[in-house]
């Protein structure tokens, strides 16, 4: 409910404002084929710029929420965040190699996703290859000393970029925006977000249980290895095509499941579609914010910490199902 | 039905804890594991459950080998009660027994109704109705415990192994759980725990093994096993084993020779 009301005032505000009237009667238009008989201009507004930006923070938001829930339930830690495997830092590479040659936002937005992709398959691989400890702990210490590599290679390229050109891209491709969407590419972004969510909600249950240690988890006929390299493949297939769609946008993926589980407990099957709205939810008005309230763009990345921020350390004093 | 190992060798990677281990566990029946700290109990018992790999030797359930059988195919013949321990989330007790029910719900199912009905059922037989809706990280560890046997209750598998399932009671849980453990075998269900103390395994016991050292010392009947010598053997403190009149019988007893003034 709250979702559907945040989407409609993210239609209607901006630097050109829609009256909610006008705003019913083009969508109305546009599912019945009827004419609306307003501007023009007005119709592109909502449908062809604020439209694909509003549904691309719907499923940014969603997804990085999602692969935070599960992760937070997959590594038994509620710190860690949908990055802690180097999906980011790899994107990151990925695109920031992409703006160093030159590319077009396509080809940068396909080597951001490719980027994140690589660089959880090296972790898990580089985790898989060592034997004989703790298989969560090999992942985390993996992820973190691969993405202080890619930490250092983002630096470098940065050192190296052309002043005038590149940094400014750099810079605010690593600030996250989701300025340049259009319907095109969200074409191709909404499948590959959708097919990270499916696999998580099917497996809900058995996410439930591997929050217990491994061998418990197996005692209690889990499957864990697969288990989890599933719900590995299926978040970092969604973080990778948000990284990709919006640049690096943190805070969403660690704070909102918490958010989420101090409304709902930690049940993941209520944990996760309560996760999906709230990062949905949170991100669109995030965006409109970010897009209305100065005559520039602010960066995503910063206003969803400083207005998450406070929001979360609110949430947590009145809490009542809180950490123990 | 039953559980057996035969000459089983166990440990972890790159260490061996124990060797040429043999017993069989039926359904009904009651085995007591009594050994001091560090002799392997937990580790046999993992190696059993498919947790470690089999070094040597081999594990048959209900005459398939271990390592043929899917997890959740051994999981719906053997459930574990480990020793209670803190949790990451803080789920409900009747959550963290649901859990009980994940290798009879399919890979993409939530727990049924039929599934909560046997959790909250497991819950009512192991007296802790009023703890159902508490949350699992803030009851104490006695009462964890408790859970966990319910969660095992829950998993209704034909043999249940418990690591220790009495350690964190006070006396009268102590007692209810081995009271518990006796309905089991009752009901036609294997039971194989361990405990440190050797008047459990009078009270509930079918069969005592010993173990020390990652050896069987010792297997049979608590009256034949059990004897001054062998416990003392065991555990390096002199101990006597005498009876006591109880009602109509008597019971033996262990006492520890050590602490007179």
């Amino acid at each position: 409910m709250i979702l559907c009301v945040i989407v409609v005032v993210a239609f209607a505000i901006g630097r050109y404002p829609v009256p909610l009237s006008d705003l019913f009667r083009i969508l109305w238009s546009w599912i019945g084929g009827a004419p609306h008989g307003l501007d023009a201009t007005l119709e592109t507004v909502v449908l062809q710029i604020r439209g694909p930006r509003v549904i691309a923070a719907v499923l940014v938001g969603a997804a990085l929420a999602a692969a935070g829930a599960a992760y937070q339930n997959l590594f038994r830690n509620p710190l860690v965040s949908p990055d802690i495997l180097g999906v980011s830092a790899g994107a990151a590479v990925g695109a920031i190699l992409g703006i160093f040659m030159s590319l077009g936002v396509v080809a940068i937005q396909s080597m951001a996703f490719a980027g994140g992709l690589a660089a959880v398959a090296m972790v898990y691989l580089v985790a898989r290859a060592v034997r004989g400890h703790d298989p969560l702990l090999l992942l985390v210490l993996a992820g973190v000393v691969l993405g202080a590599l890619l930490g250092a290679c983002v630096a470098l390229m940065k050192y190296l970029a052309d002043p005038y050109n590149q940094l400014p891209a750099i810079t605010y491709w690593l600030l996250g925006s989701l300025a340049s969407t259009d319907t095109r590419n969200m074409w191709v972004a909404a499948p590959l977000l959708l097919a990270g969510l499916l696999p998580l909600w099917l497996l809900r249950w058995r996410i439930n249980v591997l929050s217990l240690d491994d061998e418990e988890a197996r005692a209690l006929g889990v499957s864990v290895g697969r288990i989890r390299l599933v719900v590995i493949v299926a978040a970092t297939l969604m973080t990778s095509a948000a990284v990709a769609v919006s640049g690096v946008i943190g805070w969403i993926g660690l704070v909102i499941p918490h958010f989420a589980r101090l409304m709902t407990g930690p049940d993941f099957s209520r944990l996760l579609p309560v996760s999906v709205l709230l990062g949905a939810g949170f991100l669109v008005a995030v965006d409109t914010l970010a897009r209305s309230i100065a005559s520039i763009e602010v960066p995503l990345g910063v206003l969803t910490a400083f207005v998450g921020t406070p929001l979360f350390l609110w949430q947590l004093a009145a809490a009542r199902k809180g950490w123990q | 039905m039953k559980l057996e190992a035969q000459q089983l060798a166990y440990g972890y990677p790159g260490r061996r804890i124990g060797s040429d281990v043999s017993f069989t566990l039926n359904a009904g029946e009651v085995l007591c594991l009594l050994g001091p700290n560090g002799s392997g109990k937990t580790t046999l018992f993992k190696t059993l459950l498919g947790l470690l790999p089999i070094q040597c030797g081999k594990v048959m359930l209900n005459d398939c080998e271990l390592q043929q059988l899917e997890r959740d195919e051994i999981a719906r013949l053997v459930s574990y009660v480990p020793q209670a321990h803190g949790a990451f989330f803080p789920y409900s007790v009747r959550d963290v027994v649901l859990m009980g029910r994940t290798a009879h719900t399919g890979l993409f199912a939530a727990p049924s109704a039929r599934d909560h009905d046997v959790a909250l059922d497991a819950i009512r037989r192991m007296g802790i109705a009023y703890l159902a809706e508490a949350i699992y990280t803030q009851i104490s560890g006695g009462e964890r415990q408790l859970v966990l046997i319910a969660r095992a209750l829950a998993q209704e598998a034909r043999m249940v192994v418990m690591d220790e399932p009495t350690a964190n009671l006070d006396f009268g849980n102590q007692v209810r759980v081995l009271e518990r453990i006796r309905a089991l075998a009752a009901d036609g269900i294997g039971v194989l725990l361990s405990t440190h103390d050797p008047d459990h395994a009078f009270l509930c016991a079918d069969r005592v093994a010993m173990l020390r050292n990652g050896n069987l010392l010792a297997c049979g009947t608590p009256d034949t096993v059990m004897t001054s010598a062998q416990l003392q053997h065991l555990y390096g403190v002199e101990v006597l084993v005498t009876e006591v009149a109880l009602g109509q019988g008597r019971r033996r007893v262990c006492l520890p020779m050590g602490m007179q003034a």
